[in-house]
Parts: structure tokens; C-alpha cells; sequence
């Protein structure tokens, strides 16, 4: 393996690509007691539409979600169960863009590490284990309608896009997970999970080639075709939709305002546009910004008032939102006072300030095991180094950012999602 | 990595965890006070209400800008249940001068914004600011009136209110709405001057400082703190048993129902019944989660919780409304399980495994072990993660089995939905 030092950051990595393709990336965290291991499959909500051998297919909402409820099962019973006895604490999620599994421990890591490849790499289930999950996924989905966190972000979604997936959930629905079977389900995981499809990100103090020891012996020994996927025509800058009401059982209203971003370029260009992103939503309505003092201190918003910027495949967004009580008037600011700051400038000593808090927040991001791990995931799959961010932030100007509110935080781009309470 | 505890003055405290493992340094300011319902909203609002602002940055604005430039380090009010106390106060972080341009030292500048916050509040007319005090009152209305946005919660929220009702545990950590709505600007100044002088203050740092340096800036941090003698920190009081066990239930507009069933444990043994609640619920391995998800389909989620400083356990899970019943009778069979020792010997050992991970894996978070520590302080206890999991470690099956065998169905709690047939 590789070793490359950051010795700004205080971090060292160790890379290698077996020959299967699968990336491998171990993260050295000494002075940890805890370990995790992260293996990433590029394969999440939004790859619902993909090529094999030649054909087209299309599955149903939620299969990526399911697929990661079953890969659990395994010849001997469960794996959580497997991973449990040693101590360890197992999950998994599935994002709009990838499913990861992972464990956290502090003894037994290697045995862990693999229980880990083998059960994600080897499905086992049947279509009576499928049907069986049918309840449990159920009462997730269940879960989330009465969220209203949740509904508001999803119906944004319904609002920004008309073809793309991003506007569909990635749990699907109770009706859509209906039409899962064994058979698709083993369809996704010999076209996704494979070996040049995924990442093992580790982070810990462990010996880097156990590890790449342990992938070699464990996953199989060559990787997989490449699978084109087709996220939709592409979309116009204006929303499907400008605005979408709901009611819920909530205390007051509940908005999140989207704006629709072009698509996002690959590799280094990547990570500098969520740079600028975020340092967009940083200067636009940050804590420590003008537009978030005069709605705070108007009323107009409180401390849940709060957004971010984000890259889906084939899509980008900028959504904030919160608890207000005339969610119009703080939509209407936001977005006059993006074009004031496009127009006028920003104000260079408050630039220079957020820029040192932009620059801290990433360096204190690097405690999160999780971060860390999706971040290097992230990397691989979309082609850039993560741990050179300090170089990339550094050739960002304030035109950049003032460039990215003029164009993209516009009316035209924009749409709003309410949830009011129930009367 | 060693704990250090130390006094600093008069009721003020310092506990100090030295890691160098860390990009930031963690420090927090809590005062600590018996849970008391008038008294939860008025400290509730005070935390958020110094937060504006103080003399030296009397705007929000200008406080972020301060924490700005320190490389973006953060100050947030925070206020907690511990036990049967509130604490409440701030938690404060920034990067480590470690991984800044030049080292710049932010340590230092960090502590005086602190001590300049619960010090030097911004006052008009020698009151807090009308302003602030009213404007951070709606939002606490707020926060007060959201908790039905979370369903899950709120059953559990609920859950603990009914079941300790007249005990300091059921009451809001941030206060009741009635009595919050009533806080005048004066009223909050009277009790800011009180809370900051009589009440327990316990100072947290973790991170690559020495102790030497720490102990400057908690001292600058409390230069100013007015000291006029203790009004102590309260001590748990038994949960009272009920003759036959209630049942509560409310409706609402919701898609899935919410069962919480609240048990009270009638033993000292606190070792065996946190290993025997580990086994019965607080894990992915947990008899709850097997048997009541995995087996039946009903859930999915279903966990159990101990309730160390009160000797209560709760189960929270999430259901079809018809499967009030069905899910309720599993979870009491699985209890009885328990009392029965009908359980596998891999139970016992993923159990212990995952206690051991749990306590170990404590020292790898800064705000992790500022919690325990101030949990350990807020419940009269001096454990350690160590101490707590080697004696976890040591309990015997027998005594698991006694653990079950002392616990005790006291309210069950349902959130259904509003057309739910009532025989659900």
C-alpha cells in the first residue's frame, strides 16, 4: 500500500487498488481505542434505471434500500447478530447516491473486518426472507410520513425535479416495495456489488496490510463491467413545480426553500463547487450573516433556521429552511438578498471571516470517523483526493462565490415547500 | 488519558481530560440545579438568553464574528436532564492550535467569551434586555410546543410524565408553556442574579492543553463570577410504585402508532439490571429487537432504555395501530424470558461485548465523556467508564435472572391515531 502523509491536516492515509478493482483506503487514527470499517457500494436510491448485458432495466422505488435490509441474512442466520457477539456496532444506510455498511469496535476488529466483506459481498435470501421484510420496511416508511422533517425535504425534492430520481424517495413507498422480489433483488447486487463498483475506507489505528490481507482473501478476484445508468433527461433550470403545501400534526409552519444548481462537474472541480457551496449558504444566511441577524432579530426565524449545499448524481441544490411563521416573507429575503450580494459584492472583511470559520469547520470535521469515511468513499468515486482540500479551498476567490449566488439563487431557480399544521 | 477533578472556588468545579487525539478542544460551563418545574423554564430561557449577547459583543452578529475569526469556533446554550437536575449553560469547542496557521492560541479568547457571557450579560436599566428576553421567549414557546413535531419523543416524553408524575424526573427539562409565557424581563433578571451566585457551576475540558494552561482560562472565565454560597445539587429520589400498573393514551393525526411501556426495577443490584436491560433491549442483538422486528415483522424499531439514577427501564417501539396488543404481549414475554434465564449463552457474551465497546469507546469522544462525567456529578457518583464496565462485566446470570425477576410493568403509554379503532 501507499502512504501518503497530510501534515497540516495531521492525518495519514494508505491507498491501494486490488486487482479486482475494489479502492482501499485505511485512515490512521492513532491513540484510538474505536475502528470502523466503511464498505461503500456506488449503488443508492437514485439508480433506479441502469444497463445489463445490453438491456435497459427499470426497478422499483426503494430496491437499494431493501437490498440493504437483506443483505443481513446470511447462510447462518444474521450478520448484525455476528458482529453484535463480538462487541462490534453494526449499520448501514442508503443515501441518494451510494448504501454503505459499517461497524464500529474496539476489540476483534480483523474478525470483524471479515464478517463484514463476506456478508455484503454474498447475498443469501429467499423470496420468503424477502416478503418477510415487507413488515419491518413497512413500519420505516411508516415512521418517516409522520416525520415532518422528512416530508418537507421530500416534497422540495417533488417541487425541483421533473424527471430526474432525486425526486424520489429512497425508501420508496409501502406500494412500490410491493413489487420487490428475490429476483431483482439479486439482479441489483451481481450489477452493483462488485468489487470495482465499491471502496473499503477503514479508520483506526490498524496495520493497513492486514487489511488489504483480509480484501484480498475475502471478496472475489475480479471486479465487474461498468453499468451505465440513465438519471433522467436533463432538467431545465426552473422547478417542476414552485410550491407545495402540506398539512401535518406540527406546532407551526415548517418551510424549506430548494434551488435548482446546473449539473456538477467530476473530479477536483467536484469538491471545489461544494466548497463554494457551502461557503455560499455560509455568507448568504450563516449564523453570523446580516440576512440571519435581521430575520432572527425581526422574528421571522429562530435557531432551527439553517441550510446546506448538495451534489446528487447528476444534480445539485442549495436548500434552506426551518420553523417560520410567514415562510414567504424569509423566501422572498433570502433570495433578494443572494442577487444584492451577486450585484453589490460581498463585504471583504466578512469574507475573510467566513473563510476562517469555512476553514476550521472542515478541520473539525476530521474527528468524525463517519465523515472521514464517506468523504474518502466520495473521493474514489467521484475521482479527487478528500485530504487535499486545504489546496482547493485555497484557490477559491470571493468572485467564485458571488458568481454561484448570482446564477443560481435566483426566482427563476427556485422552489418552496410548506408543511402547515393541521387545523 | 486520566481524569483530573478539581475545586476552583466556592462550588465551582473542574474536570479535566487531557487527549491528543482530537482536532478540537472541548470546554463547557454548566450550572447544575435540582429539576424544578418554575425554576426549568427560567434557566431554560436564561441559557438562550445570555447567548445574544454581553458587553463586549452585545449582538449576535457580533458574537459570531468573534467566533469567526477564531477559526470558527462555537459557543451553543445547552440544557439537559441529568438525573433529577437540570444543567444548563454552554458547550463551547474550537480547533486545536495544533492544526492552525501560526498555532494561533483561540483557547484563551474562547474562555474570556464564556466568562463574558455569564458574567457580563447586555442590560438595560439594569435589566437583561427586554429585547432578548422576549424574543428568546417565543422561541422556547416554540421549542416547548414542538415536541409533537417528533412523534417518537413525544411518546416517550409522555411516557416519563405520566409514569413520575409528582417526581422531578417527569418534569421538562426546558419548561412548561404556562409558566415560561409568564416571564417578564424583570423576573428573568432577579433569577439570573440568584442562579449565577448560589448555583453549582462544573467547568469540562478535553483536548491537548495542559492542565496548568486550562486551569488560567477557567480562572478568567470565573473572575467575575458573583459566589454567594450553595443551593446544591439534588440527589434521586425513589420512583414511587403504583398498586396496578396504568395505561395512557392519546390520539393524534399520525400514519403509525407509538407504544411505550415504562417498568420500574425494585433492586440495588444497578450492575445486573443494566446487563439484563442490555440483553432484554439495548441492542441490534437484543431480544426486542429479534423477536419483536425480526420475528413478527412489527417494528422497526423497538428498544429498551435504563434509566440508571430513577431505577426505571423504558421500551419504545413504533407500530400499526392494531398491533397494540400482539406488539405489548411480545415484549412482556420477552421479559419473562429474561426472568426465566430462557436465554442463549452467545446473548450473554454479544452483550458484555457490546457493553465493553460501549464504555471503552467512550474516551475516543470529547462530548461523550463530558456528559458522563457530568451525568456522574449530576447523580452524586464518582464511577468511571472503566469502574462501571468491569463491574458490568462481572455479574452473573444468577443475578441477571434476580434483575428480571425485580422489574415490574408500571405504565403502558399508546400514540394512535385518530380513527384508530379503539380496540386496537
Amino acid at each position: 500500500m501507499r502512504e501518503h502523509t497530510y501534515p497540516q491536516l495531521g492525518e495519514t492515509v494508505w491507498e491501494e487498488t486490488l486487482p479486482n478493482g475494489l479502492a482501499l483506503r485505511v485512515v490512521s487514527k492513532p491513540h484510538y481505542t474505536k475502528a470502523c470499517a466503511f464498505f461503500v457500494t456506488r449503488y443508492g436510491g437514485m439508480d433506479l434505471r441502469f444497463q445489463r448485458g445490453g438491456r435497459w432495466l427499470d426497478t422499483p422505488a426503494g430496491i437499494a434500500h431493501y437490498l440493504e435490509h437483506k443483505m443481513f441474512d446470511t447462510k447462518d442466520g444474521n450478520a448484525l447478530q455476528e458482529l453484535a457477539k463480538n462487541g462490534a456496532e453494526p449499520n448501514a444506510f442508503t443515501s441518494n447516491a451510494i448504501t454503505a455498511y459499517y461497524f464500529y469496535s474496539t476489540e476483534h476488529f480483523y474478525d470483524n473486518l471479515k464478517i463484514l466483506l463476506q456478508f455484503v459481498s454474498i447475498p443469501y435470501f429467499t423470496q420468503e426472507s424477502v416478503e418477510k421484510e415487507q413488515g419491518i420496511i413497512g413500519q420505516e416508511i411508516r415512521m418517516v410520513e409522520d416525520t415532518p422533517d422528512w416530508q418537507v425535504y421530500q416534497q422540495l425534492m417533488e417541487c425541483l425535479y421533473e424527471k430526474s430520481p432525486a425526486r424520489v424517495s429512497v425508501a420508496g413507498t409501502v406500494e412500490s416495495i410491493r413489487a420487490i422480489t428475490a429476483e431483482t433483488l439479486y439482479d441489483c447486487h451481481n450489477a452493483f456489488y462488485t468489487p470495482s463498483n465499491m471502496v473499503l475506507v477503514v479508520v483506526g489505528s490498524v496495520d493497513p496490510a492486514r487489511v488489504a490481507a483480509i480484501a484480498r482473501a475475502v471478496l472475489p478476484e475480479s471486479g465487474g463491467p461498468e453499468i451505465p445508468r440513465d438519471y433522467g433527461e436533463e432538467e431545465s433550470p426552473a422547478p417542476a413545480k414552485g410550491e407545495a403545501v402540506q398539512e401535518m400534526e406540527v406546532s407551526m409552519p415548517q418551510f424549506l426553500a430548494g434551488y435548482k444548481c446546473p449539473t456538477p462537474p467530476e473530479g477536483a472541480e467536484q469538491l471545489r463547487l461544494s466548497m463554494i457551496g457551502d461557503m455560499a449558504c455560509d455568507i448568504l444566511f450563516g449564523d453570523s450573516s446580516p440576512l440571519y441577524r435581521r430575520l432572527y432579530e425581526e422574528g421571522l426565524i429562530n435557531g432551527s433556521f439553517g441550510g446546506n449545499f448538495d451534489i446528487l448524481p447528476g444534480a445539485a441544490y442549495l436548500y434552506v429552511g426551518g420553523d417560520a411563521n410567514d415562510p414567504h416573507a424569509v423566501h422572498r429575503s433570502i433570495t433578494a438578498e443572494a442577487q444584492r450580494l451577486g450585484r453589490e459584492g460581498i463585504d471583504e472583511g466578512f469574507y475573510q471571516q467566513i473563510r476562517r470559520a469555512a476553514y476550521g469547520q472542515m478541520i473539525r470535521s476530521l474527528n468524525s470517523f463517519e465523515n472521514i469515511a464517506i468523504a474518502q468513499a466520495e473521493g474514489v468515486f467521484h475521482h479527487y483526493d478528500y485530504y487535499a482540500f486545504p489546496e482547493v479551498f485555497a484557490s477559491i476567490t470571493k468572485a467564485d462565490i458571488e458568481t454561484f449566488l448570482r446564477e443560481n439563487i435566483t426566482e427563476e431557480r427556485t422552489a418552496l415547500s410548506l408543511i402547515l399544521p393541521k387545523v | 488519558m486520566t481524569k483530573t477533578r478539581m475545586p476552583l472556588a466556592e462550588d465551582v468545579y473542574l474536570t479535566y481530560v487531557p487527549a491528543v487525539k482530537f482536532k478540537t478542544d472541548f470546554l463547557s460551563a454548566q450550572f447544575i440545579t435540582p429539576l424544578r418545574r418554575e425554576a426549568a423554564g427560567l434557566n431554560a430561557l436564561l441559557s438562550a438568553v445570555l447567548e445574544r449577547g454581553c458587553v463586549r459583543y452585545p449582538d449576535m452578529q457580533q458574537l459570531s464574528a468573534a467566533l469567526d475569526l477564531l477559526y470558527g469556533a462555537n459557543v451553543e446554550h445547552v440544557v439537559r436532564k441529568r438525573g433529577e437536575n437540570q444543567l444548563w449553560g454552554f458547550v463551547a469547542t474550537c480547533v486545536d492550535d495544533a492544526y492552525l496557521p501560526d498555532h494561533a492560541a483561540v483557547l484563551e479568547p474562547l474562555g474570556d467569551i464564556l466568562g463574558e457571557l455569564i458574567c457580563h450579560p447586555v442590560l438595560e436599566d439594569g435589566r437583561l434586555k427586554a429585547d432578548y428576553v422576549l424574543s428568546e421567549r417565543t422561541n422556547l414557546l416554540d421549542a416547548i410546543r414542538s415536541v409533537v413535531n417528533d412523534k417518537r419523543a413525544l411518546a416517550s416524553k409522555r411516557l416519563l410524565e405520566e409514569m413520575c408524575r409528582g417526581e422531578p424526573y417527569g418534569l421538562s427539562h426546558i419548561g412548561e408553556e404556562a409558566d415560561v409565557a409568564a416571564i417578564t424581563p424583570q423576573q428573568l433578571t432577579d433569577h439570573y442574579r440568584s442562579a449565577i451566585a448560589s448555583s453549582r457551576l462544573e467547568l469540562y475540558y478535553c483536548g491537548r492543553a495542559e492542565l496548568e494552561r486550562v486551569v488560567g482560562v477557567c480562572r478568567r472565565i470565573i473572575r467575575d463570577l458573583p459566589r454567594s454560597g450553595g443551593a446544591g445539587i439534588a440527589l434521586p429520589s425513589p420512583h414511587s410504585t403504583r398498586g396496578e400498573p396504568q395505561v395512557i393514551r392519546d390520539q393524534m393525526d399520525v400514519a403509525q402508532g407509538k407504544l411505550g411501556v415504562g417498568f420500574t426495577v425494585d433492586s440495588s443490584d444497578k450492575d445486573a439490571v443494566f446487563v439484563m436491560n442490555t440483553m432484554f433491549g439495548g441492542t441490534s442483538n437484543s431480544k426486542l429487537f429479534l423477536n419483536v422486528r425480526e420475528k413478527l415483522s412489527l417494528c422497526y424499531y423497538a428498544s429498551s432504555a435504563y434509566h440508571r439514577s430513577k431505577n426505571l427501564i423504558t421500551v419504545s417501539s413504533g407500530i400499526e395501530f392494531e398491533n397494540y396488543q400482539k406488539a405489548l404481549d411480545e415484549i412482556l414475554a420477552q421479559l419473562e424470558a429474561m426472568r426465566r434465564g430462557d436465554w442463549e449463552e452467545w446473548e450473554l457474551t454479544g452483550a458484555r461485548s457490546c457493553i465493553a465497546n460501549g464504555h471503552q469507546s467512550m474516551a475516543d469522544s470529547a462530548s461523550r465523556m463530558e456528559d458522563f462525567y457530568m451525568g456522574q456529578v449530576a447523580t452524586g457518583r464518582d464511577d468511571t467508564p472503566e469502574s462501571l464496565m468491569d463491574a458490568a462485566l462481572a455479574v452473573t446470570p444468577e443475578r441477571i435472572m434476580a434483575a428480571a425477576r425485580a422489574t415490574s410493568l408500571d405504565t403502558t403509554y399508546f400514540l394512535t391515531g385518530k380513527e384508530a379503532q379503539q380496540d386496537a
